[in-house]
């Protein structure tokens, strides 16, 4: 079968899959799906450009899909002139402090030597840290102190909400040049570690930092970029357009708001995946392949692959980052607490390995079905348990047994279908050209 | 007495906690350094692996208890332990066959085998979660002091009490006994003698007769058993929640990194590097050093250096501190 052909089939199956939904569970689940599987996709195209094209290990993709989340609540949310006030000053006074510290350090490591150099280090660092802290934390209790149930944060910038999804990409950029700095000059699997740290310590951060965006307390209500549901329901003209069409104004409206969700980041997942293209397509492309197959011949031809390794680092991390903060959007909130390993990293290296590594298009695929997948199985996987256990009586505790463990079905499925395709078509759905 | 009273409070807020939490990181390292050792990957699946082994272990223990049979005042789960050790071993057999040993005939590279090791990890994940769902579960019974802080203060007549759980003692002794097993059985045995081969030098080891099949299992059997017993001591002394054992991960993986992958003495160090660094670091020094310092310096603060929270910030930072300065480890490990 021609390649296009084929690959054409596999968009026209995750359509089929989605209008199916669409018929059997309401439109409304439909776009929902459609939603986060587009910004699956995206994430897909970010860890794609890391791993598909570069062969770089990164586990952190939660860390910067977090970090995306909060440039959400830095850019949107209104300001809270007290809590500046009160301690705004102290806290960058004490966080420059700190990034002093830390460069301090970094240059004596540079400049000094033999014991000398240790010895400066270490005052430089401890001397540096108990400053930081004696600056930073009577800031930090004072913006909690003000207002604690409402904000006890800094608050934002009051802008568009829309800002906060190149905001997201540049966090999480930002971010990235600090771990490639530092972590990319270790072997795959170390690296991989590294990542997977680094995302722990982001999320522990964002919980933690309540001056920053409140942490466990999350921050609900978020501006939205499309009419919300109710705004909607409220305007006499679009309930007369929904009547015109044979719907009514509850369901009309909450369509109407998926509907203006899907079309932003559909035309943001086509920008990024025509950019993805135009990148393996160039010399630059080419040259990051050339290093990912062989390092050392690359080396030797002149290729400097430590900084191509750092540049696509942070491309494809700014990329998760420009994802985390259309997700938080999309959902409203910022819920620190909600970011897990498990469905913010590893699913997304699941989406990328079945989809295709290496292929920006497989990416998108993986990212679109495997969502379908993640959010189908469980009802699903109930289906199934209900059918095995119908022979069972009622109550017994077999049958709740089934019954319950369909929600734990997720993962499993995940984890075959990983295994899977690993083993019987390792180069993905749509492989690498 | 003042003194007395800094070294009571540390060893009861800082050593003897440290001591035990290093233990469990140590024996969990030396798993994951088996694996990278013999097998060369770094085995992603590791602390689903543990949550398994420690999931079927909380079964018997409770098919124990409700069958009247008890250890006295120690934890059942001691006597079900072996049970859980010979699922998980039947597990790890199982799925080498199935999934891993495709990849070793292949010769596919370690990254390649990371990555199904996290298609592992998901369903070991799934299937933990079916046996026993998600909740947070307390298994030990028996005895809960092997000294209380009250009676310590009684029997010294200090003002701070050292109070020893049975399971810190537990997990101390346990871990002796499984290191002495294991440096015994890899330095005086003829298999144990061979896997030392087989990690050194696979080429040569294969040449000199040495049956790599026999090999990679004996290795998984030792990982079974390594990581079911950290499992259950971790468990026993805190408590049993799948999730947590996935976040377990990241301090196991630094010790072994920390003490030089596929060096089993450096992956016991690394295991108490870590263990103590979390715990000093997060401890609020208060306690200690209002008995140290003059009244007149006495702190206003907790004296915390890091929040409880940023435990996994101390593992990593010491990971990445060790990694730039020293990238093989405290002790000789292997470079790929």
């Amino acid at each position: 079968m021609n390649t296009a052909v084929k690959d054409t089939a596999l968009f026209g199956l995750v359509a089929v899959l989605l209008i199916g939904t669409g018929v059997i569970q309401g439109w409304n689940s439909a776009l929902l799906i459609l939603n986060m599987g587009l910004i699956s996709a995206i994430m897909a195209l970010g860890v794609n450009l890391q791993w598909g094209f570069a062969g770089l290990f990164n586990i952190g993709v939660m860390g910067f899909v977090a970090l995306g989340g909060l440039a959400t609540v830095l850019v949107s949310t209104e300001p809270v002139p007290e809590a500046w006030q009160a301690g705004g000053l102290r806290i960058f006074a004490g966080l420059a402090l700190g990034a002093a510290t830390v460069v301090a350090a970094v240059m004596a490591q540079k400049r000094l030597v033999g014991r000398a150099r240790t010895i400066v280090t270490l005052i430089i660092l401890v001397g540096g840290f108990f400053l930081y802290r004696g600056v930073f934390d009577p800031g930090k209790e004072a913006v909690e102190a003000v207002n604690p149930a409402l904000t006890g944060n800094l608050g934002g910038l009051n802008l568009p909400i829309i800002l906060s999804w190149p905001v997201g990409g540049l966090l999480a950029a930002g971010a990235a040049w600090v771990i490639g700095k530092t972590a990319l000059g270790l072997r795959s699997d170390y690296l991989a570690i590294a990542t997977l740290g680094i995302a722990e310590i982001i999320i522990a951060v964002m919980k933690n930092e309540d001056w920053l965006a409140r942490g466990v307390k999350n921050v609900a209500g978020l501006d939205s970029p499309v009419p919300d549901a109710v705004t909607l329901q409220a305007d006499p003209s679009f309930v007369e357009r929904a009547a015109s069409l044979g719907l009514d104004p509850v369901l009309g409206s909450t369509l109407y708001n998926k509907m203006g969700y899907a079309v932003l980041f559909t035309i943001v997942l086509l920008i990024l995946l025509w950019l993805a293209q135009k990148a393996l397509n160039s010399p630059w492309g080419r040259m990051m392949r050339a290093i990912r197959d062989n390092e050392t011949a690359a080396e030797a031809m002149g290729k400097d692959v430590k900084t191509r390794h750092l540049q696509i680092f942070i491309l494809g991390s700014a990329i998760c980052g420009i994802a985390g903060a259309m997700m938080t959007t999309l959902d409203g909130q910022l819920t620190p607490g909600s970011y897990q390993p498990l469905r913010f990293t590893f699913l997304v290296w699941v989406m990328v390995i079945v989809g295709g590594s290496g292929n920006n298009f497989g990416a998108v695929l993986g990212g679109l079905l495997i969502w379908w997948l993640w959010v189908q199985v469980e009802p699903l996987g109930l289906g199934l348990m209900n059918i095995l256990s119908s022979g069972l009586e009622d109550g017994s505790a077999t049958k709740d047994w089934m019954i319950e463990s369909a929600a734990h079905m997720r993962l499993l499925t995940m984890g075959l279908v990983l295994l899977l395709v690993l083993r019987f078509s390792p180069r993905g759905l749509i492989p690498e050209r | 007495m003042d003194f007395l009273n800094a070294i009571v409070a540390f060893a009861n807020f800082v050593f003897v906690p440290g001591l035990a939490y290093g233990a469990q990181l140590a024996i969990g390292a030396l798993g994951v350094t088996m694996i990278y050792g013999i097998l060369r990957f770094s085995n992603f699946a590791h602390g689903d692996t543990m949550a398994f082994g420690t999931a079927i272990t909380i079964l018997f223990t409770t098919a124990f208890i409700s069958m009247g049979i008890t250890f006295g005042p120690l934890p059942t789960a001691l006597l079900a332990l072996p049970f859980g050790i010979v699922a998980t071993i039947l597990l790890l057999l199982g799925t080498d066959w199935a999934v891993y040993k495709f990849y070793r005939q292949q010769k596919a590279s370690p990254v390649i085998l990371v990555i199904v090791s996290m298609g592992v990890m998901f369903v070991m994940n799934g299937v933990v979660r079916f046996i026993i769902g998600v909740r947070d579960i307390r298994f030990a019974d028996g005895e809960r002091f092997i000294i209380t802080a009250r009676e310590f203060k009684e029997m010294t007549g200090l003002n701070e009490g050292l109070a020893i759980k049975t399971t810190q003692a537990i997990t101390v002794v346990v871990a002796f006994i499984v290191m002495a097993l294991l440096f015994w059985f890899l330095n005086k045995t003829r298999t144990g003698k061979s896997m030392r081969a087989f990690s050194d030098n696979e080429d040569l080891a294969l040449l000199s007769g040495i049956n790599p099949d026999w090999v990679v299992k004996v290795t998984w059997m030792i990982v079974a058993a390594l990581a079911t017993t950290a499992g259950v001591l971790y468990g026993l002394d805190k408590s049993f929640k799948a999730f947590t054992y996935f976040q377990l991960l990241l301090p196991i993986f630094a010790s072994a990194i920390v003490g030089g992958l596929g060096n089993p003495l450096g992956a016991i160090a690394g295991g108490f590097v870590i263990a103590f660094s979390e715990v000093t670091i997060t401890y609020a020094w208060k306690k200690v050093l209002v008995y140290l310092m003059p009244d007149s310096l006495e702190p206003d603060g907790l004296v915390q250096l890091l929040s409880t929270d940023y435990k996994f910030a101390v593992s990593f930072a010491i990971l990445i501190i060790v990694l730039l300065f020293k990238p093989t480890g405290l002790f000789k490990g292997q470079s790929v």
